[in-house]
């Protein structure tokens, strides 16, 4: 975790991108990266259900401050543009987005930062609530990252019902694939992924011998980093910070 | 998405925002995370015109108490209309 002095010089750019996603589309990213030569690593965001919202920017902020290149791309850009409320509500009357060009998506992400001058060759991905799910698909589906945190996503373990044409197959069922370390944070009052949902993912992980590391929080439900919802928690939401970068900094540095 | 609840429903009718009155081809009926109102999932429904962008939608958040109370209220006021011959 970066600790900052008071004799150090800081500055980040953050702005609006273009970035080819899925298809090789132009899509809309936030970019947040420090000012200075690196070499810095790389993290993908992938926002929520609320949409590419200010607390995904701040996020991204987040990321850049403690020494990482972070692009949060606009995943629903294809439903037209608007407040990211009203186009998280338009993608949310149509069912989602298809996980197959999340994915795509990602990848295209992962690569316009490795093609930054100042990155050190290694990405992450990071993504919270439908984010954190789609986090695993990206790690499970491609070999572009190097790290992946899941923050309490919904539905990686899906039932037959559950299933549609966009989300087709439950990444669960994707385990044997995933190709990076994954850090998974959740809310032990969670609904959505429940705690017995969580147990189960972690034994297709250790059934396939990945490397993996969860950790279950105690008096949190979902989406306890959210200090903008009634659900944020302070205390767990620091600890699981800290943990968040050890946890790239052992695998991006 | 997390709950990913959702039941679409064709609906005719006008929905009226600031702008003005529009038309209204469909409902979205979310059971899932809100925007707005401070609960994890919300039943949520936006009246929309396929036609329009994603600002042209009317949105409600209800606590599902209040929710369950307003379909019973829109079901008891339609039987006393048929009751009524109107």
């Amino acid at each position: 975790m970066h600790e900052y002095r008071t004799d150090m010089y800081e500055g980040m750019l953050a702005e609006t991108v273009a970035f080819p996603g899925d298809g090789g589309e132009l899509l809309s990213a936030y970019l947040a990266r420090p000012l200075g030569p690196g070499p810095y690593p790389g993290v993908v965001l992938i926002h929520h259900l609320p949409g590419w919202d200010e607390y995904y920017r701040e996020a991204t902020r987040r990321f850049a401050y403690h020494g990482y290149l972070a692009i949060c791309p606009d995943l629903y850009q294809r439903e037209g543009h608007g407040t990211p409320e009203d186009v998280a509500a338009m993608v949310r009357g149509v069912g989602g987005v298809a996980d197959d060009q999340v994915v795509a998506d990602m990848a295209g992400a992962a690569r316009y930062l490795r093609a930054l001058p100042s990155h050190n060759g290694r990405v992450g991905v990071f993504g919270t609530c439908s984010g954190g799910r789609h986090a695993y698909l990206a790690a499970c589906r491609t070999d572009d990252f190097d790290a992946a945190v899941d923050c309490w996503g919904g539905r990686v373990v899906m039932s037959e019902e559950e299933l549609t044409e966009k989300q087709p197959v439950a990444p669960i069922d994707y385990t044997e694939s995933l190709s990076a370390p994954l850090l998974g944070l959740f809310g032990a009052e969670d609904r959505s992924p429940t705690p017995e949902q969580v147990q189960q993912h972690e034994e297709e992980l250790r059934r396939h011998g990945k490397e993996y590391e969860f950790h279950m929080y105690e008096g949190a439900g979902h989406g306890f980093f959210y200090h903008d919802r009634g659900a944020y928690r302070v205390e767990q939401a620091m600890d699981g910070w800290g943990k968040l970068f050890d946890f790239l900094g052992r695998h991006l540095a | 998405m997390c709950t990913m609840i959702l039941e679409r429903v064709a609906v005719s009718g006008a929905g009226k925002r600031e702008q003005g009155w529009f038309s209204l081809s469909h409902a979205s009926v979310t059971y899932d995370h809100p925007f707005h109102v401070r609960l994890e999932h919300a039943l949520n429904i936006d009246f929309v015109d396929d036609g329009g962008g994603p600002s042209d939608r009317l949105a409600v958040e209800l606590e599902p108490d209040s929710a369950r109370a307003l379909a019973r209220a829109i079901l008891s006021a339609l039987e006393r209309g048929d009751e009524a011959g109107v």
